[in-house]
């Protein structure tokens, strides 16, 4: 590559004429790629969505049972977790670094705490959803405490839970990509590394993009059918 | 499990936090086995207050409750609940259960098997006029009137002795309410529970009570007694007020003319219209004869002639 003095002219794969000429969106550079830079940056990137939010929903959780059950612990969980929501990511990111390094922990706490401000309120939301009359018919016939939460509560928490999920994975897809600013993983490098060229390489940027865009779809339509599975009450028309 | 059981209010009070007036003052009550007790009185007269004690939603400051015997505050409270039919106003369904699995609730929580739940439900929903297929369709999918009908159902799955009703068809169309305190007394009659009924309508307690206890505001007692005979003597100027200025025409209207004594087969032969059916109640009765400016009705039992009717002698019923 250009070694002989000529024109410095990055090798992005076939150096066919659509790459050499940066078109719009070049297929073929895309198939090329898919195995060495795509492929992988989709997988770390359902990765690092996954465990933020599996991990954020494991926390959201108890708390949000916590808040349930003692009223007035909702206000400062949720100043807690609005505070990180006011961070903006990127400093986030920057601020966790003297204390975690530049490791995927640090990405991760940063996309766990987006996911809590998500979920927790939305959980706190659903444990009070169910009406006070069916609390009171529950209490009636003589469930216990625990048997009106696992029976009557949570299960009328669901679409709400699902509901916050949702938002939770779409938003952390599109947050990840920032991660990319302190680590080489994730569907935000290819465009973070076409973006530090003098002329960016459109089809990089765009087909990372695109993926991450399907990658947000593509999770939603299973939370949907998650959602239409665990909750087939609601579809009860009259 | 028995059949019904007997419920004793025992100086009861209950105060209410920051309030200088008792909710229930002082309440001493008993009401027998097999009873169908109506509470009723204006509102901030602690009859809710007073039903709600007895499952222990409600806890209160002095006094004792004891069904059969037994002081409430000694059992265990999800025992005490199971063993109690819960019906309130809302209805309370569970939007999430399907019909079937509502009426199943308690059931379920005293660990019958599936089969037995099922066909519990189905016999339920037979006996308050539901189709066993409702058994599959959700909450969200009735009437109000078939909602309450399923909220009476899942009271009576356990087959518990005791029911408490919460102004249970206050929320409904005065069709559906009419029809459904109809079904209502029939059940009472054929299952045997002891029901203790709250509501404030005055016409709803001496319509279904056998027994009717009135509560003025503070929570106090006014009078308990059978509708006849608080119609015929109220204890007071609050119950004479409460049951209304026409109650010698309310009295008249909790029997029919086949309970009264009759005169002999008079002039009424000789007028083929006027007559009523033996189950008509005295007080549509003497409508019918004003209308007709009649004095006199036949009374048939079918076909068959019981005897005369007159005006004149509705006074000496009273």
């Amino acid at each position: 590559m250009g070694s002989d003095g000529g024109p410095v002219i990055p090798n992005f794969g076939h150096g066919d004429s659509c790459v050499t000429g940066d078109h719009t969106f070049c297929w073929g550079w895309v198939q090329d790629h898919w195995g060495d830079t795509l492929g992988p940056a989709l997988w770390q990137h359902v990765e690092l969505t996954v465990i933020a939010v599996v991990i954020g929903f494991a926390i959201a959780f108890p708390l949000a049972l916590l808040a349930h059950r003692y009223r007035r612990l909702e206000q400062p969980f949720g100043a807690l977790s609005a505070l990180v929501y006011t961070v903006p990511s990127l400093a986030l990111f920057q601020i966790l670094v003297p204390f975690t390094g530049i490791t995927w922990t640090t990405v991760e706490i940063a996309l766990v705490g987006y996911t809590l401000v998500i979920l927790f309120p939305n959980i706190v939301t659903g444990l009070r959803s169910a009406p006070d009359e069916v609390i009171e018919a529950a209490r009636g016939m003589g469930l216990t405490r625990l048997q009106v939460l696992m029976r009557v509560e949570l299960p009328l928490a669901l679409p709400a839970i699902v509901g916050g999920l949702r938002i939770a994975v779409v938003s952390t897809v599109a947050i990840a990509t920032i991660a990319a600013t302190l680590l080489p993983k994730g569907l935000g490098y290819p465009i973070f590394l076409a973006l530090k060229e003098p002329t960016p390489f459109k089809t990089e940027i765009y087909s990372a993009g695109l993926l991450s865009i399907a990658l947000a779809i593509g999770a939603d339509l299973l939370l949907v059918a998650l959602r239409r599975v665990t909750v087939p009450w609601t579809r009860a028309a009259r | 499990m028995s059949e019904a059981a007997e419920i004793v209010f025992d100086h009861v009070t209950k105060r209410y936090e920051g309030r200088v007036a008792a909710a229930v003052d002082d309440l001493s009550l008993e009401i027998p086995s097999g009873a169908f007790c109506v509470l009723v009185g204006p509102s901030g007269g602690g009859k809710t207050t007073a039903l709600k004690m007895v499952n222990r939603l409600i806890p209160f400051d002095s006094g004792e409750i004891r069904i059969d015997g037994r002081n409430i505050e000694q059992l265990p409270l999800t025992e005490l609940r199971r063993g109690i039919g819960y019906v309130i106003q809302q209805i309370g369904l569970f939007p999430h259960m399907t019909i079937g699995e509502n009426i199943a609730t308690v059931p379920r929580l005293l660990g019958w098997d599936k089969k037995r739940q099922r066909a519990r439900s189905v016999e339920l929903l037979e006996l308050v006029g539901l189709d066993a297929s409702d058994a599959a369709r959700y909450p969200s999918q009735l009437s109000g009137g078939q909602r309450q009908r399923v909220g009476l159902a899942r009271a009576l799955a356990a087959d518990p002795p005791l029911l408490l009703m919460d102004e249970p068809f206050g929320a409904l169309d005065p069709i559906t309410r009419h029809r459904l305190q109809t079904e209502l007394r029939r059940l009472h009659r054929d299952v045997g529970k002891t029901i203790i009924f709250v509501t404030h309508d005055i016409d709803e307690a001496i319509q279904m009570g056998d027994r009717i206890a009135i509560l003025r505001e503070g929570g106090v007692l006014a009078q308990y007694d059978t509708p006849d005979a608080i119609l015929a003597q109220p204890a007071d100027d609050f119950v004479a007020k409460f049951i209304g200025e026409d109650r010698a025409l309310r009295r008249l209207a909790l029997r029919t003319v086949g309970e009264v004594p009759l005169r002999a087969p008079g002039i009424a032969f000789a007028v083929p219209d006027n007559w009523v059916a033996s189950d008509t109640t005295v007080r549509n009765a003497v409508s019918l004869m004003l209308e007709l400016r009649a004095d006199e009705l036949a009374v048939k039992d079918g076909e068959r002639i019981l005897g005369t009717f007159r005006l004149g002698d509705v006074s000496s019923l009273l």
